[in-house]
């Protein structure tokens, strides 16, 4: 039976319906029940690394130009985030403006530090011209370790294009999770 | 990695503001020391396949009354592979206002320049690395009035 589900096509997309009103409940309930481990194991995973970084998101997509030619629009980020490493110049950093969702990658450019470790540092993107104080909040001068997401460790160029796609045709989105679903509902394990 | 100084500091408001002009000199491909040696194979490669870039930057690092750290970027570069790997600049000024939190410029001796970079590879670990080499340089206890940078 595997020609039938390889792809969606006219004949297959009928074929498909037939399966599915031939699976008897019982097949159903496997079916969700192993789709709901899948998605249980991938939150798993996250939540394991949030926890070995110590970061909230230890993942994180680059959405803006303004650190080229180092990171573009679509590139993936892995941060640390440990409690214990101090913030020096020079280091990539991904914060979030206090009261804001989004979360901006850019270079610490200024510290300072007083004896009993507390931090405030100054940002700014490689490819601006000038540094962050303009995205802080009003009448915030410099960051501190709490509005710090993370540091970035490494990269992977274009990899994370994919959400962004997903964010700006949410048509995308859908379509890809129908598709996910019917594959992981109908797959039968011969 | 040699750089050179001179400088005055100047108030503004209430926080110190350095200037300081430098020379850099330096080798990024041969990171052990200053000497160029062509036949020595231990010679460390540091534009590999695997570097897109490196992102050079000169730093400011000292202590004051008020802060037991400070670390300001004076300067930045951007060095994409292919570029010429010897920098020899004379004479540059500082692209970013060296202002301290605080008065704790003037009369501080030890203000150590060291020169950094950031290797951003094609894909993979994004390492930090300080050259070799760095320079004190102390400002002196008065400020300048005259505003002649």
């Amino acid at each position: 039976g595997w020609p039938r589900r390889c792809g969606i096509r006219g004949r297959a997309v009928m074929d498909l319906f037939g399966d599915l009103r031939r699976m008897n409940k019982r097949q159903l309930y496997y079916q969700v029940l192993n789709f709901a481990m899948i998605v249980s194991s991938a939150l798993m995973i996250w939540k394991g690394l949030i926890v070995v970084t110590g970061s909230e998101s230890p993942i994180v997509v680059v959405l803006s130009g303004s650190m080229e030619p180092a990171f573009h629009r679509g590139d993936l980020l892995f941060l640390t985030n440990f409690h214990d490493d101090p913030i020096r110049a020079g280091e990539i950093v991904v914060f979030k403006v206090e009261g804001r969702d989004i979360p901006i990658v850019h270079r610490v450019i200024k510290v300072h530090e007083k004896g009993n470790g507390n931090i405030k540092f100054l940002t700014k993107g490689d490819n601006n011209e000038v540094d962050d104080r303009g995205l802080y909040k009003e009448g915030q001068n410099w960051l501190e370790k709490k509005d710090v997401v993370g540091r970035a460790r490494g990269f992977l160029p274009y990899v994370g294009m994919v959400t962004i796609i997903m964010n700006d045709y949410p048509k995308f989105k859908y379509a890809l999770l129908a598709v996910m679903g019917a594959y992981v509902l109908l797959k039968r394990e011969s | 990695l040699r750089k050179n100084v001179e400088d005055f500091t100047g108030p503004r408001e209430r926080s110190d503001l350095g200037f300081v002009t430098f020379d850099i000199t330096a080798d990024i491909l041969n990171r052990k020391n200053g000497l160029q040696t062509f036949r020595n194979k231990n010679t460390l490669i540091i534009f590999d396949w695997n570097v897109k870039q490196l992102f050079l930057y000169l730093s400011a690092e000292y202590s004051t009354k008020n802060n037991a750290l400070n670390q300001v970027v004076l300067w930045d570069k951007i060095m994409l592979r292919g570029d010429n790997p010897r920098l020899s600049l004379k004479d540059m000024k500082s692209k970013y206002f060296f202002f301290d939190d605080g008065n704790g410029l003037k009369g501080n001796r030890n203000i150590t320049l060291t020169l950094s970079w950031n290797v951003v590879p094609n894909a993979g670990i994004l390492p930090l690395v300080t050259g070799s080499g760095h320079v004190s340089v102390p400002f002196p206890d008065t400020y300048e009035t005259t505003k002649s940078y």
